[in-house]
């Protein structure tokens, strides 16, 4: 039987791994984003291990609507970056300082 | 002791294949081995008795948006080595970062046993039919029916925000304009002129 510590560490590892990759992959714009995606699946991971454990589906319906949250970032965040190429050509997130942050 | 073997399998898997999103040099590859990733999961989600949420993973990331993701890729051509530049020296950052939060984690679990909530033993499900679907929906729809219409609400806005912003109006196209058409008059088109008629010489 699988354990709620097996999970939760698998989870933990995932979200570590795709923390590493936004500072390996600082970058690019579109790994940025798919790490964003990474980090959102470990957290569902915990989320559906707690539901499971805890004998409670709230932790289901949280994770139904983070999924709902993500598709929704997602296409808003590709957009953006399609018209952001068509203005720069470039996805490079040096090349995006027009503000003087 | 088969579930456990079918844990580690797919686990194993998982992470191999997220360090692949990470550490690949082409985001093509990044973007598939994601497709991986997920897949993984809703295995895993399966094993934990969220059938509902595993299809959904598929159905969802798989279907849509990592196909979205894989088409904005292939769309931009975009000059791979010029972002991998500049970044070996982050090596020890990144992998510090991680293993603070894999160390945070695992303090969590081991040394403080999440507060004394219970690690092993998960509840049993009821007896009987009993349906992930059909419990998840019941809670959806009584419980969280105002939060499911935002969330529908969002959708919709999301798509009518990813659709404005790409629209793009081309200058010196020739579109139609219905309300023009339809509004036409023939004296606007057609001029009658009235002329004698010549003599033939």
């Amino acid at each position: 039987m699988i354990t709620l510590t097996q999970v939760l560490a698998l989870s933990g590892i995932l979200f570590a791994i795709a923390v590493a990759g936004v500072f390996l992959n600082r970058k690019n714009v579109i790994l940025l984003l798919m790490c964003i995606e990474l980090m959102l699946l470990a957290v569902n991971f915990n989320f559906v291990a707690f539901s499971r454990f805890l004998g409670n589906i709230d932790g289901q319906i949280f994770v139904f609507f983070i999924l709902t949250v993500a598709a929704a970032e997602a296409a808003i965040g590709l957009a953006i970056l399609v018209v952001l190429f068509r203005e720069r050509r470039s996805i490079n997130v040096e090349d995006l300082d027009t503000l003087k942050g | 002791m088969f579930a456990t073997i079918l844990f580690y399998l797919f686990g194993a898997v998982l992470i191999a294949s997220a360090l692949g999103v990470v550490l690949a040099k082409n985001p093509v590859h990044s973007a598939l081995l994601l497709v991986l990733c997920f897949f993984n999961s809703a295995v895993i989600w399966m094993l934990l008795q969220a059938e509902f949420l595993a299809i959904t993973l598929v159905l969802v990331y798989v279907g849509a948006v990592m196909v979205l993701f894989l088409f904005v890729v292939m769309m931009l051509d975009i000059n791979i080595e010029e972002f991998r530049k500049g970044l070996a020296g982050y090596w020890p950052l990144a992998a510090a970062v991680a293993g603070f939060v894999v160390f945070a984690m695992i303090n969590m679990i081991v040394v403080k046993h999440l507060g004394g909530v219970a690690l092993t033993a998960a509840p049993d499900l009821p007896a009987g039919p009993y349906s992930n679907t059909r419990s998840l929906g019941t809670v959806l729809f009584t419980k969280y029916a105002y939060p499911a219409q935002l969330a529908a609400v969002i959708l919709l806005v999301a798509s009518v925000a990813a659709i404005v912003l790409t629209l793009r109006r081309r200058s010196g196209g020739k579109p139609q304009d219905i309300a023009a058409q339809v509004a036409v008059r023939a004296q606007d088109r057609v001029r009658l002129v009235k002329m004698p008629s010549e003599k033939r010489s």
